[in-house]
């Protein structure tokens, strides 16, 4: 029996598992979106092609599962694109399905017609432009295993309009044979001997945990092996809430807006673990100097990513999970002395209460306090990025953020997607009234598929980073960051049917946290903020 | 220093702009590309000459790696390979001067291709060295075009790279 490649695709989707899928259709999706009807896949029309992305990549990361984004031809793939981005500096696994023009019309510059797979090229993990509609299933079981194994990230499949409508027999191949891709998740066995030996030697030995422990689902492997060995774990912004935020060993976020406590650990250890992080600028500004004071232990799934920012002296490729089971038990005669206890103690925000204006310091400690204990924050990026990140505590929280490409306008739709991806945590976007303004057509998505997630507005009426940024750096002169003509959000959230409030006074926070947790629906609330307040 | 990278890829549409693209976006310096199908018809085997340090050649062969595409590379190390590149090269020629040019193909183990009333083709297949060689021994008689296959290599003896 044949089927059409459209209904095929829509098969391997749940051959896949794949339950929901967020999406803007056009001419050319569109018999992907008429088989696509027919099922009980839910389809979450998002209002810009983007949103679309950003909310997979909060879906994947929660449920740790490739999850799949779909837009039309040239346009709407276009639109795509820096969501795609965003999820590959990241290492977020996302099937990305674009529809194309019919393939007898591809490079005559016809309406909506784009060389998709082309533009995305550095920022896919892998692309194929659909020719031969019997090509389908095969092609669609590689996408979910390349995105979804090795160092996860963004996979392209662009399918042209009459390839979709072709009959093809189906059956979804059981497994993949791509004789170029098998990434190695075992470390070699001489390494991890050599690190054991080089931990067992160290008087301040120190665990620098990325987002690599999130993609590698190593969240309790690294907890066990740091509990066993009582080596200290600093995360960098994306490794942030893999290990809980209560955790006695956990120093905290190191960085350009890390914990003075935790870039302080990292200038004194003198053996380094590094798992899953890239050694990105924003997280060790300056990797040579540590170098000089440190012995490097780089864990990385991609052996492209040792030795390309900070030299190593012990590189081990493979899974960090299967890596840290096994140092965790050849550690039996690790006992790292408690070195950091010097260290330690994160200051809780204090200083009187401020009215007129709120500080977000005080609103992202109080949110971290109210929230139940497993919440999900999803921070945007800017000002209200760092604020998060840095006041973040939720004992066992998770904390989402696009790290790696600093998107602006990630965070409600990542919020969508991670809500959908776990109805039952609370999940909470916090963003800016700049980054705000680049997602807001989304409140329609959260009206429209009732989906509670509880977004936070920090206005200072600024792009607050940037303006902080030209005082300190361009002698004052701020220029094109004043928001003037911005909208009253509250009114905006109400036109939408979401309830909402706006405060002003740091007193009135508790009261407006709990409000806002404990409202059932979708809530809004906007914090009027000095343009005047600093990052840290 | 100079680098020759031997890489079997895929032989699909889009693989060479890949390939160069990756080049491209993170800075590294190719001296020469070619390409050609293999014995296997699915397989096609790129000779890439890089300029760079142990560092690049060694981010080049990582990155390269990560390509779905790219079935295995290798480093082919000086004096353990075979290379060549192939050159066309046309020059002015009058019968004035035609015998000295035929002097020099010949001294340097070079073809005459092609020959007309004005003009004379040499080809020649030799080491990158000795192409350049060539060119400049020809300079002096005008060269008006030359065209160059970039170089191609194998590893010496029983050594080999297969899919």
């Amino acid at each position: 029996m044949t089927i059409t490649a459209a209904q095929a695709m829509v098969r391997c989707l749940q051959e896949e598992g794949i339950r929901v899928v967020f999406g803007l259709p056009g001419a050319a999706i569109c018999p992907f979106y008429d088989a696509l009807s027919k099922t009980d896949i839910r389809h979450i029309l998002v209002r810009q092609e983007q949103n679309a992305g950003h909310a997979a990549s909060g879906y994947a990361r929660l449920t740790k599962r490739p999850a799949v984004c779909i837009a039309t031809s040239g346009p709407g793939a276009l639109n795509l694109i820096t969501a795609v981005a965003t999820a590959y500096m990241d290492s977020i696994p996302l099937v990305v399905i674009t529809g194309q023009v019919s393939s007898e019309l591809l490079g005559r510059d016809v309406f909506q017609e784009a060389d998709i797979t082309g533009s995305c090229e550095p920022f896919v993990k892998h692309s194929y432009l659909v020719k031969n509609a019997a090509d389908i299933p095969r092609i669609m079981k590689e996408a979910f295993h390349i995105a979804g194994t090795g160092r996860q990230g963004p996979v392209l499949i662009d399918v042209p309009s009459d390839v979709q409508t072709q009959k093809i027999p189906f059956t979804y191949p059981e497994a993949v044979h791509i004789r170029s891709y098998k990434p190695n998740l075992i470390g070699h066995p001489g390494q991890i001997k050599r690190v054991v030996s080089a931990l067992s030697n160290a008087k301040r030995p120190l665990i620098c945990a990325g987002g690599g422990v999130f993609s590698a689902d190593a969240c309790e492997a690294l907890l066990a092996f740091s509990q066993k060995t009582g080596i200290p774990v600093v995360t960098t912004m994306m490794g942030l809430s893999c290990i809980p935020a209560n955790y006695p060993l956990n120093l905290g976020m190191i960085g350009m807006h890390g914990a003075p406590e935790a870039n302080r650990a990292m200038n004194s250890a003198d053996v380094l673990l590094l798992i899953g992080a890239r050694v990105g600028d924003r997280a060790i500004m300056s990797p040579m100097g540590l170098c000089r004071n440190a012995k490097i232990i780089h864990i990385d799934i991609d052996p492209a990513e040792i030795g390309k920012n900070i030299e190593t002296d012990i590189p081990l490729v493979g899974s960090a999970k299967l890596i840290l089971e096994e140092l965790c038990e050849r550690a039996d005669k690790l006992h790292a002395e408690n070195w950091s206890l010097d260290l330690q103690g994160r200051r809780a925000f204090t200083g009187e209460s401020w009215s007129g204006v709120i500080r977000p310091k005080r609103v992202i400690q109080t949110l971290c306090k109210r929230a139940e204990e497993d919440a999900v924050l999803v921070a945007d990026v800017g000002q209200n990025q760092i604020w998060s990140a840095r006041g973040f505590s939720i004992p066992h929280g998770r904390f989402l953020t696009s790290g790696g490409m600093g998107t602006m306008g990630y965070s409600i739709p990542a919020a969508i997607g991670a809500k959908l991806a776990a109805p039952g945590r609370q999940v909470i976007a916090v963003c800016g009234d700049g980054s705000f303004q680049m997602q807001m057509m989304e409140l329609a998505t959260i009206r429209s598929n009732s989906i509670p997630v509880k977004m936070i507005v920090m206005n200072n009426s600024r792009l607050g980073m940037v303006r902080e940024l030209q005082d300190t750096r361009y002698g004052g002169n701020e220029t094109a960051v004043f928001l003037d003509g911005n909208p009253d959000f509250v009114k905006l959230a109400e036109s939408y049917g979401i309830p909402s409030c706006r405060i002003s006074n740091d007193g009135d926070i508790d009261e407006a946290i709990q409000n806002m947790l404990s409202c059932a629906d979708a809530y809004l609330l906007e914090c009027t903020v000095s343009p005047e307040e600093p990052t840290l | 220093m100079k680098y020759t990278i031997s890489i079997l890829v895929e032989n699909h549409a889009g693989v060479l702009s890949r390939i160069s693209g990756l080049f491209a976006r993170r800075g590294f310096n190719i001296d020469s590309l070619a390409v050609g199908i293999t014995n296997d018809p699915a397989v096609s085997r790129m000779t890439i000459v890089v300029d760079g340090n142990e560092y690049i050649v060694e981010q080049v062969e990582k990155q390269l790696n990560k390509l779905i595409d790219v079935i295995r590379l290798r480093r082919l190390e000086e004096g353990e390979k075979v290379s060549r590149e192939l050159v066309l090269i046309k020059v002015e020629c009058t019968p004035k001067t035609r015998s000295d040019i035929i002097d020099v193909v010949r001294v340097m183990d070079a073809k005459v291709s092609d020959l007309s009333k004005t003009t004379l083709t040499a080809e020649l297949s030799a080491q990158s060295e000795k192409i350049e060689l060539f060119c400049e021994l020809l300079e002096p008689y005008h060269i008006l075009e030359i065209a160059r296959t970039g170089t191609i290599a194998l590893d010496k003896g029983n050594a080999t790279l297969n899919a």
